[in-house]
């Protein structure tokens, strides 16, 4: 398996960032980086990131389950994660939450029959004096209203 | 055009850490450099690791991760004379609930944080470390990646680090989704690729931590304090707050008031006023009902309990924790029951599920609460939760079961009256019972 120029030059850099005979240390971030690319955790990668970090498959197979981020089937090319945590739960994460499910037409950890949408209720996500809080792919949205909300979601289907 | 920050900062702040927060091009090495940035290490570099520690221990800043352990101390636990290589990790899995200030930290100031490190590193005569970022924080992760690039081209990391012969290499580690990587030991098998489960201490990671070699871990903050302290002096600092807790911290407000917000207070600062005065107060005007002082993990407070200088001791004083600095305001609509339940639902899907008193203890209160949520609750149930709560403390290898417990201790003790409520309105018909 081969990944992007940048991805390979990024984990040519990770391999030599821990000590000498240590590369089962790059498992994890290699397996999320290289799902960015892959859409998921398949069998192919977790033999190439085995492979790369000089351990067993089962080494990496069973770090895929623990972490709650890898994934094993692909998700939606917008995956929306609303947090329904403490502080966002004070102020409106719930009810947001139920608005993806209705806006989406989707539940929790399901995709659109499109493939465009994922949806998923997640902790805490580290954005609790700006609640609510969503994130899609790898970008935080703060303070989120139930109209930021819609209109987020309208400008990512119109934006694909 | 100011910057636009996150939240408005308040005029009631004292600004150490946060004090380059809204300067343009905070986040940039010209723009540590403008504001005495590096000095520390320079001046570091003329002490003897003995006295950076001393200093350190001097200026009684405790670990703003959630324990609030001695930093100095830990300092002193990492045998620095050992023929082993030496790390330095800093955890910035920031996951707590109601903690978003290792990510502003990171964000606006990360020489600041690459500063404490290297001075770590020359207090301990090592020359790695490991920055593990949760994996959500993906754009702190490339921001990082471009801090640390740029020290690399101006000799602030990497070979003979601004001529002095000190050699650092420092490294961002992606998590991919883990509350519990942010217990120390979690973090460290996370770090060497492994799931994220807690290692059985004594040994501590001072002295078998990262791959078995004598390992200083704190948290970001901790780090981020350290060059204000070795530029200002440990007394100075000290000074800032109050005996057995110096300085200043990150307080994240959020909940029920005005202005949630991320403010950089003395330690010891009124827990009133805070919320009052900083936070613009409560929402709507309503009354004040409970508080969460330090993340999701701490005992909660009631409102008539809450008249408190925030800093360790006091709040230990009356039974709960500082923690992590996550300060969550409830106000008088808020339901108990649904509060507890949250938070267990939080706990029982982050248990790694080693320890069977955290792992099956989690699971029950959820499984308990979810039906006394749903209408389904028992007389007897309050009872129940705080027994089965009772039995995980101190029964676990980490944290993780008393921080599931501790809460719901509190919250059934101090709220029992929420639960009773629900139980009148299940016998008066008001709700069906699908429990």
């Amino acid at each position: 398996m081969t990944f992007s120029p940048q991805l390979e030059e990024r984990f040519a850099k990770m391999l030599q960032a821990y000590p000498e005979g240590k590369k089962r240390s790059a498992v994890v971030p290699m397996l999320i980086y290289a799902q960015d690319e892959t859409g998921a955790v398949t069998p192919e990668l977790i033999e190439e990131v085995a492979k790369r970090c000089e351990v067993t498959p089962l080494q990496v197979d069973e770090v895929v389950g623990y972490y709650s981020m890898l994934h094993r089937k692909p998700q939606g090319k917008f995956h929306v994660q609303v947090c329904t945590s403490i502080s966002c739960m004070l102020v409106g994460g719930t009810e947001l939450y139920d608005q993806a499910c209705k806006k989406l037409g989707v539940g929790h950890k399901q995709t659109t029959a499109d493939g465009v949408f994922s949806l998923e209720e997640v902790e805490c996500m580290g954005a609790c004096s700006w609640a609510p809080c969503v994130e899609v792919n790898y970008d935080y949205h703060h303070n989120v209203s139930p109209e930021k909300f819609d209109a987020l979601i309208d400008g990512l289907r119109k934006a694909q | 055009m100011a910057k636009v920050l996150y939240n408005e900062p308040s005029p009631l702040e004292t600004l150490v850490i946060s004090r380059n927060f809204r300067k343009e091009g905070s986040e940039t090495l010209d723009g540590y450099l403008a504001n005495d940035g590096y000095k520390a290490f320079l001046k570091a570099k003329e002490m003897t690791p003995e006295a950076i520690i001393e200093e350190v221990k001097t200026s009684a800043l405790r670990g703003r991760g959630g324990a609030g352990f001695p930093t100095g101390l830990k300092w002193s636990f990492v045998p620095r004379t050992s023929p082993k290589p030496k790390y330095i990790v800093i955890n910035a899995d920031e996951s707590e609930p109601g903690t978003c200030k290792d990510r502003l930290l990171m964000e606006y100031d990360p020489h600041q944080l690459i500063e404490g490190i290297i001075i770590a590193g020359l207090a301990m005569d090592a020359h790695k470390g490991y920055l593990y970022i949760r994996g959500e924080y993906r754009f702190i992760i490339e921001h990082m990646n471009r801090a640390i690039e740029e020290a690399y081209k101006r000799g602030y990391l990497g070979k003979n680090i601004c001529g002095t012969g000190f050699d650092f290499d420092l490294y961002t580690h992606s998590g991919a989704g883990a509350y519990e990587c942010g217990e120390e030991t979690a973090l460290l098998d996370s770090l060497e690729g492994k799931r994220g489960i807690p290692r059985m201490k004594p040994p501590f990671p001072a002295v078998a931590g990262a791959w078995a070699c004598p390992t200083l871990l704190n948290n970001v903050e901790t780090f981020a304090t350290i060059p204000a302290i070795i530029r200002d002096g440990g007394a100075a600092y000290a000074a800032l707050g109050v005996p057995k807790s110096g300085g200043t911290r990150l307080l994240c407000i959020s909940g029920h008031v005005n202005k949630p917000g991320v403010y950089e207070v003395p330690l010891g600062y009124p827990m009133m006023k805070a919320i009052n005065d900083i936070a613009g107060g409560m929402r709507g005007g309503r009354k004040l009902k409970a508080v969460v002082p330090g993340g999701s993990s701490c005992p909660i407070l009631r409102a008539d309990e809450c008249d408190v200088p925030m800093d360790y001791d006091s709040i230990a004083k009356i039974g709960s924790m500082m923690g992590s600095g996550g300060m969550v305001v409830l106000d008088e609509t808020t339901d108990m029951v649904k509060f507890a339940l949250r938070i267990m639902r939080f706990y029982a899907h982050e248990s790694c599920g080693w320890c069977i008193p955290c792992r099956e203890g989690t699971t029950w209160l959820r499984k308990i609460l979810q039906r006394f949520d749903d209408g389904g609750g028992r007389k007897d149930d309050v009872r129940v939760l705080g027994e089965v709560s009772k039995n995980m403390l101190g029964r676990t290898f980490c944290a993780l079961g008393d921080a599931a417990a501790m809460p719901t201790i509190s919250i059934v003790e101090k709220f029992s009256e929420d639960f009773d409520k629900r139980l009148a309105m299940q016998g008066s018909g008001l709700v069906t019972i699908n429990g």
